[in-house]
């Protein structure tokens, strides 16, 4: 196969996506032009188009960008470092983990954005509330996936360990921790989905900071167009947050 | 051909003296807590390997065999008897014992090189030299030009003998190998073979093979254990005397039939008790349901 077939079959894909996005958004102004849908709902999205560069300028896009991205960078780190943390020592310690498995994944199913005024209490108004209410949203589904991927550990692999007389720090290391990492990196970008919902929310909720204030503030304002355009800007710090996971993923093991 | 060597039912001894032996297995016993009781899976056990001998332990399902392997390598203990390398007597993984299991065990994350070189990697041994030293171990079990190829990217066949390469790299004095090739076609199984015995040859590679393979069993070995069913003991030992260098189209000859023939001989009687075994519990167990 020529490398222009290659590049060719691979952004086919690519096109096909942003042709079925492109044609999506071209079908919804479509229907709240001919009125099917009720324009005072869902501006249109030409205008929400429109409203980008009057967003960027006029409501500080830029730093809130930022700062709603360095507290979602903030619980992806805290995620990552004690999700996992908890997650080996959990697979560790069998006694521990049947101890608190079911509650962790009990946890992961509460809705846990409502307990944000004891979180308020405890750091006050400031970032550190936001980064801590998307680090404890996230945590469980890191520490499951974490667990599950260690225990799903191929018997075999770690037979080829031990028959190499690796050391118990070793065969984590070197056999278990890799082997699992797929399962760990599920984790991670299951438990960013969760922390970035409730680092905008929370945003929104106590009126501070970044995109979700000023998402709050531009729905107050009645402002759709500029409010769809703000939310724009949370979807591509989800997106960049994906691209870094699956980064650092294929950086990690690159058979993947 | 030499007759086969019959034993009595005391009598479990397998091979060369213990004085020039590299590998003594010594009335080996191990057991399983079931809910139904211990089982027995091996059952005084001895043999010996001599240095640069290819041994194969022949049974049916269920005799043992991994057991067996497992013991020798390490992986299993609370076992009765003794097992020494080299007149050192050892217990738990061992460096001088090399293993290749049976199911598909190379490392996905790591490329070809990287798996061959991961005991040398373990052994504190500098990049450079590991990696000479790798690639030496892939040429030799016939995947150079597969350096940076990923497993997934390999057949079963080719992600064998990297298995076998890693192996290999870490120079064990022995080699263990437990049905490397059960899960391969019948064709490349053979010329697989051939590469074992290329391998084998080369090295003067001391070789304890498990399988269930008669064919295969003849085709490698210097010498055939043949095991029976539940509980694992050894029931025969065969001397295989076929010339060497040997190569996959000894199977056609009339004596490789007749080594064949007679270790189906030894190992009909005990497959079937295994079958007899297995629809009896099969039966058991329907009815307990009921």
């Amino acid at each position: 196969m020529t490398s222009a077939v290659r590049t060719l079959r691979r952004s086919v894909p690519v096109a096909l996506g942003l042709a079925t996005l492109i044609v999506a958004i071209a079908l919804l102004e479509l229907l709240i032009r001919i009125g099917w849908v009720n324009r005072f709902i869902v501006p249109l999205p030409s205008q929400i188009l429109a409203s980008f560069e009057r967003v960027v300028v006029e409501e500080g896009i830029p730093e809130r960008f930022l700062l709603t991205l360095r507290e979602a960078f903030s619980a992806f780190v805290l995620l990552t470092v004690f999700g996992v943390g908890i997650g080996v020592l959990l697979h560790r310690v069998r006694i521990l983990r049947l101890a608190t498995e079911t509650w962790v994944a009990a946890f992961a199913s509460a809705p846990t954005v409502l307990m944000y005024p004891l979180f308020l209490v405890i750091f006050g108004r400031s970032a550190n509330t936001i980064i801590m209410m998307g680090f404890v949203a996230g945590l469980a589904p890191v520490i499951l996936k974490t667990v599950e991927g260690l225990a799903g550990t191929r018997r075999v692999l770690i037979n080829v360990g031990k028959s190499f007389k690796l050391t118990p720090w070793q065969l984590y290391w070197k056999i278990l921790f890799p082997a699992a990492l797929p399962s760990i990196f599920v984790g991670i970008k299951l438990g960013m989905i969760f922390a970035l919902i409730n680092i905008v929310g929370v945003e929104f909720l106590i009126n501070f900071g970044g995109l979700g204030q000023l998402i709050n503030e531009l729905a107050e304002r009645y402002d759709l167009a500029g409010t769809y355009a703000a939310i724009c800007f949370v979807i591509l710090v989800s997106v960049l947050f994906f691209i870094l996971t699956e980064r650092l993923e294929r950086w990690l093991r690159p058979a993947n | 051909m030499p007759a086969a060597t019959p034993l009595k039912r005391d009598q479990s001894a397998a091979g060369s003296s213990p004085a020039d032996a590299i590998l003594v297995v010594d009335r080996v016993t191990k057991r399983f807590d079931t809910p139904d009781g211990a089982l027995t899976a091996v059952d005084n056990v001895s043999l010996t390997v001599a240095p640069g001998e290819f041994l194969a332990v022949i049974g049916p399902s269920g005799c043992g065999k991994s057991t067996l392997f497992n013991v020798i390598g390490g992986l299993l203990d609370n076992y009765e008897g003794q097992i020494s390398v080299a007149g050192e007597t050892v217990s738990g993984p061992h460096r001088s014992i090399g293993m290749v299991f049976q199911e598909e065990s190379t490392f996905p994350w790591r490329t070809v090189l990287d798996n061959v070189a991961f005991p040398l990697e373990i052994a504190g041994m500098a990049k450079s030299e590991r990696y000479t030293k790798a690639r030496h171990f892939v040429e030799l079990v016939g995947l150079d030009g597969f350096e940076r190829r990923y497993p997934a990217e390999l057949s079963g066949g080719m992600r064998q003998r990297v298995s076998m390469a890693r192996t290999l790299a870490s120079e064990p004095k022995i080699l263990l190998m437990d049905e490397p090739f059960a899960a391969l076609d019948e064709q490349t199984r053979l010329l697989l073979g051939d590469k074992v015995l290329q391998i084998q040859q080369e090295l003067q590679q001391t070789t304890l093979l498990i399988t269930h393979n008669i064919t295969e069993a003849v085709q490698l070995s210097d010498r055939i254990l043949v095991m029976t069913y539940r509980p694992g003991k050894v029931k025969r030992i065969v001397d295989i005397d076929l010339p060497r260098p040997r190569s996959s189209e000894i199977v056609s000859s009339e004596a490789f039939g007749r080594y064949v023939a007679q270790i189906w001989n030894d190992l009909r009687e005990e497959a079937s008790r295994g079958m007899r075994d297995d629809e009896s519990r099969t039966r058991h167990a329907g009815e307990k349901q009921a």
